[in-house]
């Protein structure tokens, strides 16, 4: 017997051993600083934003003006806003992306075409927003200028409706994607049985799939208005940046998120406070509508799986 | 006995099983048909002009000043965006440098030690309510955290911060994703023979899914260079050189916020210009992510 047919029957030395763990502890504080991240992006804006707090109160959130002259700020404007454009954008987007989505999820056209429009679609979420931004300036509002002009109307440019119109097209990508998802992961079954009784392809589709995968894709709408409420460079280029409600959506509004990006390389004592303020305003509320989403979206996974 | 014709070897009671463009459910099934399509070419047309006029409005301003020269002073021509592309790559590296770490170990941990699963799923939930928080929140953060405190004020250093932020649950979900689809036999044999986690770990596993890393990797690199929000105000701008990464700094996606809202022409160039390149880039890496993720180890 020589001496490499021997194997190497050593137990690991109380350094290794210590690695060993040390290595498994590292990781785990990683994962669980990760899951705390959020907290802490939460309780540091809190803390930031606590002079603002003790001055306003939730008045805040009702008052209507902002003004950093005489110190006064409420955030309604921006809030109805954030709200207005996002909701716009998805009632755009919605119906165009299920008309994607259930197009991709049959078999209309042949897989590899569908595979090249899937990747065209990722493409559309790809293109940063500040380049959607460039074009909602030079290209969109020009063009709309042009078609109110046809009607006679009196358009300015940036508006509400702009700014909506540019994130319905950033948040058709998840919908789509997500909708798409829901569908392709049904049970076959389902379809098979349905066309098995005689029901047409649109027949099936209406009353059989889409009820089926409605959760998955109530999901994508919510996750796509928490993109479209906290979506920043393209809403601040076109919207307009009116700290006033104006009810239609052809004049200039602001969103909380166009707000932050104008004001606070610039602002000074309370105005950074009362900017914390509203950025709390928009962690909560893209808070809700992302964790509604994710326990929707989860639940749907775990029933076809 | 008169809805189809003669030669059909089908029985007549077949004859309304057959698709016939004039009953209501059939036309109903066309006019749904053709309203899909409708929606996939409404859909690509915001893609198609986008790309247009960026590559129309970009290409005239590519020279090689583009790449070498500061940009002008307001209102004046020529110059370039030297200072902006080398921005970029600066505070993208040092986002890169933070969030890669912290994102493959943690996404380990996810993978390959958690054993309950009850501390993995919450991480995994946060880490994905994580990626919908809007990118300029990651930018209020780290002004609070770094810029107000005077840690680094405005710098490279906290935009790069800002960025890791946005990049890191995009990074540990590839990389778990990557992980779990290396076959569970290789990490019994590591183990049969000897070898401690931290070596299965490091030597074998992660190793094997290196390719799909750098496919996720890449990809939110490239995200992370178009991002703007979270920049504005933790690395701000500069109009000179870089100057050490505790200094604002120029970057490619402020420069094109910057210059496409001041009314003088050459900037309006510039910022096209830009915005070219920030589309090449992503354009790049995704069809480059798409090729290497077809490529498997096993």
């Amino acid at each position: 017997m020589t001496a490499s047919d021997v194997p190497n029957t050593r137990s690991r030395t109380a350094g290794e051993k210590k690695f060993d763990g040390f290595f498994v502890g590292l990781t785990t504080a990683f994962a669980i600083g990760t899951g705390l991240l959020l907290l802490a992006i939460s309780f540091i804006i809190l803390m930031a934003a606590i002079p603002a707090i003790r001055e306003f109160g939730l008045q805040f959130v009702i008052a209507s003006t902002w003004n950093p002259v005489q110190d006064a700020y409420g955030a309604l404007p921006m809030i109805y806003g954030t709200l207005v454009s996002a909701f716009i954008a998805l009632l755009i987007a919605v119906p165009l992306g299920l008309g994607v989505a259930i197009f991709l999820s049959e078999n209309f056209i042949p897989l590899k075409i569908r595979t090249v429009l899937v990747f065209m679609i990722e493409l559309l979420a790809a293109i940063p927003s500040v380049v959607y931004g460039l074009w909602g300036i030079f290209v969109l509002i020009p063009a709309m200028k042009w078609f109110f002009g046809l009607f006679g109307l009196q358009f300015i440019g940036p508006s509400m409706l702009t700014a909506a119109l540019i994130l319905s097209i950033m948040i058709l990508p998840i919908i789509i994607a997500i909708s798409r998802d829901s569908l392709a992961s049904l049970p076959p079954d389902l379809r098979q049985a349905s066309l098995g009784i005689g029901a047409t392809r649109w027949g099936t589709i209406f009353r059989v799939l889409i009820p089926a995968a409605v959760s998955g894709i109530v999901g994508g709408i919510m996750l796509a208005l928490g993109r479209a409420m906290g979506e920043t460079m393209a809403a601040t280029m076109v919207i307009g940046n009116s700290n006033q409600i104006s009810l239609s959506l052809l004049e200039p509004g602001n969103t909380i998120a166009s707000l932050l990006a104008n004001q606070f390389a610039e602002a000074k004592g309370l105005q950074v406070s009362a900017l914390m303020y509203a950025a709390f305003v928009l962690v909560i509320m893209t808070l809700v509508v992302n964790i509604l989403a994710q326990v929707i979206v989860s639940n749907v996974k775990a029933k076809y799986d | 006995m008169t809805s189809f014709r003669g030669t059909s070897p089908e029985s007549p009671s077949l004859a309304g099983l057959r698709k016939n463009s004039s009953r209501p459910r059939d036309v109903f099934n066309i006019i749904m048909t053709g309203l899909s399509v409708l929606c996939v070419v409404i859909t690509l047309i915001p893609l198609v002009l986008v790309l247009a006029f960026v590559t129309i409005q970009g290409a005239g301003s590519i020279t090689p000043a583009l790449f070498t020269e500061l940009p002008p002073p307001p209102g004046l021509e020529g110059g370039g965006i030297a200072n902006a592309i080398i921005g970029t790559l600066i505070v993208v590296a040092i986002a890169t440098l933070i969030s890669v770490p912290f994102g493959v170990m943690a996404a380990v941990y996810l993978s390959e030690f958690s054993k309950d699963g009850q501390v993995a799923r919450w991480v995994r939930f946060f880490t994905n309510v994580l990626s919908g928080v809007p990118s300029i929140i990651s930018g209020v953060f780290v002004y609070a955290l770094l810029v107000r405190t005077g840690l680094t004020g405005y710098s490279a250093v906290a935009g790069g911060v800002a960025l890791a932020v946005l990049m890191l649950p995009t990074i540990i979900r590839t990389t778990d994703e990557a992980l779990n689809i290396i076959p569970q036999e290789i990490r019994w044999a590591s183990i049969g023979v000897g070898a401690s986690r931290y070596q299965t770990v490091l030597q074998i596993v992660l190793p094997a899914a290196i390719p799909s890393i750098l496919t996720g990797v890449t990809l939110a690199i490239a995200r992370a260079a178009g991002e703007t929000a979270p920049l504005i105000f933790t690395a701000l701008f500069s109009s000179f050189w870089p100057n050490g990464i505790l200094q604002p700094i120029a970057t490619l996606s402020v420069l094109v916020y910057n210059f496409a809202i001041v009314p003088f022409e050459p900037q309006q160039e510039l910022a096209w210009a830009g915005s070219l390149i920030l589309v090449l880039l992503v354009l790049l890496t995704s069809i480059i992510a798409r090729v290497v993720t077809r490529q498997k180890t096993y």
